[in-house]
């Protein structure tokens, strides 16, 4: 494997594990908030974890995915912070 | 995906999933089970593109992850539940199930390991990459599903169509939102027109690319979802009469189509190979349309405001 | 050689990247939790997208990617501002 194959697999798996890091606090965290930023987390680390992957898999379908993750991410967010009783 | 390094990211993926999934359905407060879902969703994206399965991800992403999850957002907020079960379950009944889960468990390890053992059948990988070049499309996964199992997914429309009547069934839509801030206005004014680009664009490249009508469905369906959530009680539908128009459509191109080429000789849904591309585009803008109508009122809960009760007396009280 | 430059945009960016994941850990309160997170998650995607850029070598690849980071950015502030609204309607300091 050249350098540059084992550098991104590198950063993969430490990206990876920074996500996982960011999720113990959405297992853990006291308020629906915590969890909240669990889902903004997913959705930029996602983003940056699919960038990766489409250079190593070498697929730029997967920037389709990204494109629509970030999207996604936001409706989301909207969603899940707009789910108050109808006078919101 | 090469090495040593390959195998620690795929266990720290298995392990997330299993750890979410476990979080999402043994915890009691419904709201944080909700959230766990959708975020568990958004990793079960990523693991199809990790397996090289795009088509999925984006599957997986907009209905997995988005719909669904809005649509138990919407649920929780019609009718929110107790914070705890009001009886834990029989005993019986979780021991049963403890089983029942046990069995399905070691079924599907003994099917991965008779398929990793190297099974003597044909893989249907290759034989789908020898006859693309009849079906009209390049994009394995779509010559699948609209050419040479069309009529799997002629009949999911169907059921589609059917879980529709139930929406329709169910009553008026839930109540809407009053109109929000200004930050959620700005931000809906710029990704509805993006979320509906995207939409075509999945569509248009479903033919020689991950996409197609389910993936450009669910992103339509997206942007109906949050313009409802920005205030707009409509969620941006049409009226009742383009709407009937548009989720029968959806069949009715497909069924269609299938019966208009038995014209030229063929048998039913077999496209004449000159023809197929441009069909097949024909079938998925109206599959694509049928599906984000239905999403749609999916999320809705029921009947959109203007649309006629139809058939029922006008002496009912609802 | 643009190998080397873009690995070590991606290696930059990944440490924004955990900074961020720590802050969403260590930080005592929710707003300072939110803030460390967007902040630093989208910086460090700006970082790996460039890195990604450089490597991959392609125009249009690098102006998906632009766009790509562009959005994340919008999504993530109009976010962030519905999290924290969303928190301050609940109740004040979490």
């Amino acid at each position: 494997m050249t350098l540059l194959d084992i550098a991104l697999h590198c950063g993969l798996a430490l990206l990876l594990a920074t996500i996982a890091l960011g999720l113990l606090r959405a297992l853990r965290g006291p308020s629906l908030e915590d969890r909240l930023m669990a889902g903004l987390l997913l959705g930029t680390g996602g983003v940056a974890f699919l960038l990766l992957l489409s250079l190593i898999l070498d697929a730029s379908a997967l920037l389709d995915v990204a494109l629509l993750l970030a999207l996604l991410a936001a409706v989301i967010a909207a969603a899940l912070t707009r789910r108050e009783v109808a006078n919101d | 995906m090469s090495g040593n390094l390959a195998v620690v990211v795929d266990l720290l993926l298995a392990m997330l999933l299993l750890a979410l999934a476990w979080a999402a359905t043994t915890t009691r407060d419904m709201k944080r089970a909700v959230v766990l879902f959708i975020v568990f969703g958004l990793l079960l994206a990523l693991v199809w593109a990790r397996l090289k399965a795009p088509d999925l991800a984006l599957a997986e992403a907009a209905i997995g992850a988005g719909i669904a999850g809005v649509l138990l957002l919407a649920a929780l907020r019609r009718e929110p539940p107790a914070e705890t079960a009001a009886s834990d379950p029989p005993r019986v009944a979780v021991w049963l199930l403890n089983v029942l889960t046990l069995v399905v468990a070691v079924a599907l390890g003994w099917a991965l390991l008779h398929i990793l053992g190297g099974g003597e059948q044909a893989r249907l990988g290759e034989t789908v990459r020898a006859r693309i070049g009849d079906s009209g499309v390049s994009n394995p996964v779509t010559a699948v599903l609209l050419n040479f199992r069309a009529y799997d997914t002629l009949l999911e429309l169907a059921v589609i169509l059917t879980a529709v009547l139930g929406i329709l069934a169910l009553g008026p839509a839930a109540r809407g939102y009053r109109r929000s801030g200004p930050v959620l206005q700005l931000l809906t004014r710029w990704l509805v027109p993006l979320l509906i680009l995207m939409s075509g664009y999945l569509l248009w490249v479903g033919a020689h690319a991950p996409g197609g009508a389910f993936q450009a469905g669910a992103t339509l369906a997206a942007a109906a979802v949050l313009l409802h959530l920005a205030g707009h009680d409509r969620a941006g539908l049409p009226g009742a009469t383009v709407m009937r128009g548009l989720l029968v459509a959806g069949i009715g191109v497909f069924v269609g189509v299938g019966l208009l080429v038995t014209a030229g000789g063929m048998a039913v849904l077999q496209y004449p190979p000159a023809w197929a591309g441009a069909l097949i585009l024909l079938i998925e803008t109206a599959a694509t349309l049928m599906i984000a109508g239905a999403l749609a009122l999916a999320y809705l809960g029921g009947r959109p405001a203007d649309w006629e009760a139809g058939i029922t007396p006008r002496e009912e009280k609802d | 050689m643009t190998d080397l430059l873009g690995i070590t945009l991606i290696a930059i960016g990944i440490v924004f990247f955990t900074a961020g994941s720590v802050g969403l850990l260590r930080l005592p309160d929710m707003y300072s939790r939110l803030h460390a997170l967007t902040k630093a998650d989208n910086l460090g995607l700006g970082l790996l997208a460039a890195g990604v850029a450089i490597i991959d070598g392609g125009l249009v690849t690098a102006i998906k990617l632009l766009l790509i980071w562009l959005l994340v950015l919008t999504a993530s502030a109009a976010s962030a501002h519905l999290v924290a609204q969303h928190g301050l309607r609940k109740g004040g300091d979490a």
